[in-house]
């Protein structure tokens, strides 16, 4: 079962974060992918650009509506994720629980409704 | 009750409420609990195949269904369980099919298959069921329908005595079931033993969940039984809530013998049901703890709780619900001493409100040191509880009264007993509650008398 982990984080903090920390975050990041491959759970990946950078569009009744901006306003941004695929819950919250995002921001765990 | 035979036995030993001649109630009794007990267990049994709850109960619910059709005219297999499990996986297995279409065509073959799985012993596996407990208790299920999924699914009530139990109305409580399952089932929540580092939270939200099933029988039943309240859930179905708790206390016990909070819980659930019949007084009315009659005190169940309390504190890992069986233990021992030993209750409290600083726990703890010290020290312990709580929290204005009393502070203590009848719902502590104003009032008329 694929699941999705949706990576929060506070984006206003990433960005007061001095380089030498943003460095260290990296590469706790770049050892996490790597040890989701050496599992054989890995899917794919992505760091997002803040949200500042998004743009939102709805299409009603032919009309299409750009937004400057993320869907929802919130404390903690979505700043990337993860799709990993594992037997179930338990096992995905386990990976969930080792990843650096779970340390300052939370990690939203969703199944895949596609298997 | 401990699980299984276990409680068979000793249900006949204790004749615990049920009058020793009326066999009959007994006997239909000790068959709903057998059917109770094979219902959590071959459930988890199919669910654990199938990683659906509600499918799961859907195929078991068929299987009770053509027993139901078949046992009159065929009689009793040798192993109703097996033949209940071969039934439920057959229907698992062809779930596509509509039980009814299906019942009468395929019944014989069944039964043939029932027999030949005869060697399937549910019995022989036990730890399903216990995988089932986690899974209801898993925290990535909603908190509130973590003990009455239990309920549902290890005990088999129906979703409506649940909602009754839980004071919501049956269709917020079906949904909320309903919705739980589709999470197991969608999420895809692993039918498994945690791991050990997962082990203490997940045990922990099991025992949480175990003890508020108890509170809220222990609370009801002294509510309920006198007759007093109409829109009160049935007593019934309410009683069995404390009974209910104490059979999965006693199961996980069973389970799990090297947890000592396993064995605390079970122990505190032991200690306070000794108490459960007296209670409640001839006339039906509230008996408060210090008021009770020790010597109908069930003693069994004492000695049960104490051997379990001392199985908990030699394995060395100190908990919340060991101190609460220690607390109760204390509280039994007034059956021995004659007296309750305030000192060591303030000290077991202390503890507690270390694991849990819950406003109940403060509360008590303010009331012990009340006692074990002077009753200004109580009410200064009751400040600690958070003020935004304190106000509306009826037993630490009842715990405020009754201590201002001990100090003799008649009018302060007639302010606070109003506040705490004031907040009170159950009728039968209101009660107890108006009898202790009256005698205060008395005592206030007398020391003025112009008033």
């Amino acid at each position: 079962m694929k699941y999705t982990l949706f990576l929060y984080s506070n984006e206003a903090q990433v960005a007061a974060a001095p380089p030498a920390a943003l460095q260290q975050v990296k590469s706790a990041f770049e050892a996490y992918t790597q040890s989701l491959k050496d599992a054989g759970v890995f899917v794919t990946t992505d760091w997002l650009r803040p949200s500042t950078t998004a743009t939102t569009l709805s299409l009603r009744d032919g009309v299409r509506r750009i937004q400057d901006g993320p869907y929802a306003d919130s404390k903690e941004q979505l700043g990337g994720f993860y799709v990993i695929d594992v037997p179930n819950l338990d096992d995905a919250l386990r990976w969930a629980e080792r990843c650096p995002a779970a340390q300052r921001g939370l990690i939203e765990v969703r199944p895949s409704a596609m298997g | 009750m401990p699980g299984g035979a276990a409680w068979i036995d000793r249900g006949a030993a204790f004749g615990d409420g049920l009058m020793a001649g009326d066999w009959p109630q007994r006997a239909r009794g000790t068959a709903e609990r057998a059917a109770r007990e094979s219902y959590g267990r071959l459930l988890s049994l199919l669910a654990l195949r199938g990683g659906d709850l509600a499918a799961a109960e859907d195929a078991l619910a068929d299987a009770f269904a053509a027993a139901l059709a078949v046992w009159p005219e065929q009689g009793l297999p040798d192993n109703p369980a097996a033949w209940l499990l071969t039934v439920a996986r057959n229907r698992q297995r062809d779930g596509s099919r509509s039980a009814a279409s299906r019942l009468r065509a395929e019944l014989d073959n069944e039964v043939a298959e029932a027999l030949i799985d005869d060697a399937i012993d549910p019995d022989a596996i036990p730890d399903s069921r216990l995988a089932l407990l986690f899974v209801c208790a898993h925290p990535a299920i909603d908190a509130g329908a973590r003990a009455p999924l239990m309920m549902q699914t290890v005990l088999g009530l129906q979703a409506r005595d649940i909602a009754r139990a839980f004071l919501l109305p049956e269709a917020t409580m079906a949904q909320r079931l309903v919705r739980a399952k589709r999470k197991i089932r969608e999420a895809r929540i692993a039918f498994a033993l945690p791991t050990r580092s997962e082990m203490p939270e997940r045990l922990d939200c099991v025992l949480e969940a175990i003890f508020g099933v108890y509170a809220i029988g222990w609370d009801m039943a002294g509510e309920v039984a006198c007759g007093h309240a109409s829109a009160q859930p049935s007593g019934d179905v309410v009683e069995d809530l404390a009974d209910e708790a104490r059979y999965l206390a006693d199961l996980l016990a069973n389970l799990l013998p090297d947890e000592p909070e396993v064995l605390g819980l079970a122990a505190s659930l032991a200690l306070s049901d000794a108490r459960r019949a007296t209670r409640v007084g001839p006339d039906g009315g509230y008996v408060a703890l210090d008021a009770q009659d020790t010597a109908r005190w069930d003693a069994i169940k004492i000695a049960w709780g104490e051997q379990l309390l001392m199985r908990a504190h030699a394995l060395g890992r100190l908990g919340r619900f060991q101190l609460e069986a220690a607390i109760q233990s204390v509280h039994v021992a007034r059956a021995r001493s004659g007296v309750t030993d305030w000192a060591a209750l303030a000290l077991l409290y202390e503890g507690l409100v270390r694991f849990s600083p819950s406003a109940g726990a403060l509360t008590a703890r303010a009331i012990a040191l009340g006692h074990a010290q002077q009753p200004t020290v109580g009410l200064m312990a009751l400040q600690q509880i958070d003020p935004t709580v304190q106000d509306a929290f009826q037993p630490a204005w009842a715990a405020r009264a009754h201590l201002l009393t001990l100090a003799g502070r008649d009018a302060d203590a007639l302010v606070a007993l109003d506040r705490a009848i004031g907040l009170t719902t159950g009728p039968r502590t209101r009660d107890e509650l108006q009898r202790r104003r009256q005698a205060l009032q008395v005592r206030l008329r007398g020391a003025n008398p112009h008033d």
